[in-house]
């Protein structure tokens, strides 16, 4: 097997949201932290999608900052082409990586600078690493962009406000290859989208993938989405990743508890009337998780073990019932 | 057959503007029996909230109901004084908003909230309003509510807020309420639970339930008849399990085509060519005809009328003279 063109290792990330130190000093009250993501490592491969599944507040979108570098991780490395994205010797390499690593961003309305015509929305990567001299030129690989991601070259006139939100989200994409970039971060790259436009855009970065080879980072909370885009899939709850697996199995044979819930909550359009697990509760708050693992207080095979002690990822899945004793079917 | 809980009669909703008077509804009809539960599905911009607003009467200026017919039970809404209204509203007819934080008021308890609500339309003291108010978080599967019912709504889950707004639509028996995406802002572990608690109250008050939501996989799990809109109109409307199943007009097709699911393959996505027309802009004739496949010179000059089709009824012209048949 080759070398993983991505490679997160013990990830850890912690928020301090204690009050400010005058009212700690005046009400009392002592420094808490938020532990947003913690032991988390996975490798992405050359070309592959690798999504990132959760609910709201399971840490996914601050893996995906972690990643790109647009938040230093609290402990942990990201490596990506074997440059690391933390290491201060590796600044000069980092540099060079930079261009091919993009991000597409949820909100189509508030990734795009409403003061920038779309031309230079998307010019902005060629000229920040200075890959192509001439205006002429620029304006023209601006106007190729454009078409690659069905829009008209002419669009490259217009401000982003004249663009409908799949639009917009096309422009993001555009923006993203300009920079040739080989690595796109998606987060949430179709939840702002109607279902129609949604199918658009999956479409696209399909095809995008398969005629430039793009590897995707992919954050989803939308599981029927991640099955349609995803080959390797990871689930997170409250920081971690709880199972990792190739999308087709994950899917198919889901082995976690919390994995098999999820996939049981999802409204099935297919009307099949198959059997789910009941969901319990909700997801607990993540200043004061519950001790050993996350999910215990809502798990039906939680046994003593999974209230002490917080189980490791092995083989794919953090889970004490799995991994210790066969699972009751 | 017994009278429809609801009744729109060709509903038409404009919206004035500096630019001529926008029709955000144009046509609509359909009927929810009691019991029933009708979804209401279609992108942005389709007219599902407008119309779930239209029969509440909570329409504000510049928008007004320009035509047509709203019977709750036999009695016209659509004509009623505010003073009439404000009466059925939240007795006779109860709403669910997508957004649980804003339809709570924060300031004040949520028991308070519901109390207020209970003895505005039923004739109950204090203590016994706050009886009815704790059996009713309970209904709707809040834990411990005779504690839980004086917190803050701050002090609550997002899916936890969801199920006392529920109960507050709840609290005076309507005989319909509107869901107005009521878990878009959900995650889908909650959102499994408050799609059952809504088909529970259906089931047990025989509540009539309009649901409009853009989510066909909650309308799939939920509702008894379905009807899909498609830029002010309704496109298609059935039974769920035919419009799930057997889409006749394009536009629902293309829907129907467009959704990732758990269960399907890894194929390319059906992909409806375009975007849903301005309010401004609609085309001639079918509004769909622009990103329609199958248009022909008809679609694009004469609006199509809806026609029974089975259980189901289209409002598309490829299928006026044809079969039964070989539609179906």
């Amino acid at each position: 097997m080759s070398v993983p063109f991505v490679q997160a290792r013990n990830l850890r990330r912690v928020f301090d949201v204690s009050k400010p130190w005058l009212n700690r000093v005046l009400e009392g009250g002592h420094l808490e932290f938020l532990k947003a993501v913690d032991h988390v490592s996975f490798e992405i491969r050359k070309g592959e999608t690798f999504a990132l599944v959760g609910e709201s507040g399971s840490g996914k979108t601050t893996v995906a900052r972690m990643v790109v570098g647009l938040l230093p991780p609290s402990a942990g490395d990201v490596l990506i082409d074997g440059v690391s994205m933390t290491d201060p010797r590796q600044a000069p390499a980092r540099r060079k990586l930079r261009r091919r690593i993009q991000m597409i961003f949820q909100d189509p309305y508030a990734s795009l600078n409403p003061r920038f015509r779309v031309d230079a929305i998307i010019s902005e990567p060629i000229r920040a690493f200075d890959l192509i001299q001439g205006e002429r030129d620029i304006q023209a690989r601006v106007g190729e962009l454009l078409s690659l991601v069905g829009l008209h070259p002419d669009d490259r006139l217009k401000y982003p406000h004249e663009f409908s939100g799949g639009q917009r989200q096309r422009i993001a994409i555009a923006r993203a290859l300009a920079s040739d970039a080989e690595f796109i971060v998606c987060d949430e790259p179709t939840s702002a989208l109607d279902v129609s436009v949604q199918a658009q855009i999956l479409n696209l970065m399909r095809d995008l993938q398969d005629k430039f080879g793009l590897t995707y980072m992919f954050i989803s909370h939308n599981l029927a989405v991640v099955r349609h885009m995803a080959s390797r899939v990871g689930v997170m709850y409250l920081g971690r990743i709880v199972e990792i697996a190739e999308g087709r199995e994950l899917f198919a044979r889901p082995r976690m508890p919390y994995t098999k819930m999820l996939l049981g909550a999802v409204p099935d359009l297919a009307m099949s009337g198959r059997q789910r697990i009941p969901v319990k509760g909700e997801i607990p708050n993540p200043i004061s998780p519950p001790s050993g693992c996350a999910f215990n207080p809502r798990c039906p095979l939680a046994f003593d073990l999974c209230r002490k002690e917080t189980p490791e990822l092995i083989d794919g899945v953090a889970c004490h019932a799995v991994n210790t004793a066969p699972v009751p079917a | 057959m017994t009278e429809p809980v609801l009744s729109v009669r060709n509903l038409k909703v404009e919206f004035a503007s500096r630019r001529g008077t926008l029709r955000a509804i144009d046509g609509v009809s359909f009927d929810i029996a009691k019991g029933e539960v009708l979804g209401v599905v279609g992108e942005s911009g389709a007219g599902k909230s407008v119309t779930g607003l239209a029969v509440i009467g909570l329409i504000d200026p510049p928008g007004r109901i320009a035509g047509g017919e709203i019977h709750l039970a036999g009695l016209r809404i659509d004509n009623l004084p505010p003073e009439e209204m404000r009466r059925i509203r939240g007795k006779r007819i109860g709403m669910i908003f997508q957004d649980p934080l804003t339809s709570l008021n924060p300031l004040y308890r949520v028991g308070d909230q519901i109390v207020e609500t209970i003895r505005t339309h039923l004739n109950l003291s204090e203590a016994a309003a706050r009886r009815r108010a704790i059996d009713l978080l309970a209904e709707v599967g809040i834990p411990a509510p005779e504690k839980r019912i004086d917190g803050y709504p701050h002090e609550f889950s997002g899916g936890m807020r969801q199920r006392v707004v529920i109960a507050l639509a709840i609290c005076a028996e309507p005989e319909l309420i509107i869901a107005d995406e009521p878990t878009t802002a959900l995650d889908v572990s909650v959102q499994a639970q408050i799609i059952s608690l809504i088909k529970r109250l259906g089931r047990d008050h025989g509540t009539a339930v309009m649901l409009v939501t853009h989510d066909m996989g909650v309308i799939a799990e939920t509702s008894d008849r379905v009807a899909v809109m498609y830029a002010g109109r309704v496109a298609e409307i059935g039974p769920v399990q035919d419009v799930v199943k057997n889409p006749l007009h394009p536009y629902a097709k293309g829907l129907m085509g467009a959704i990732p699911t758990l269960a399907g393959d890894d194929k390319r996505l059906v992909q409806i060519p375009g975007s849903m027309p301005r309010l401004s802009a609609i085309p001639r004739g079918c509004s769909f005809n622009p990103r329609c496949a199958f248009a022909f010179d008809r679609c694009r000059v004469e609006r199509p009328e809806p026609l029974p089709r089975g259980a189901q009824s289209v409002a598309c012209h490829l299928y006026d003279n044809v079969p039964a048949e070989s539609a179906a």
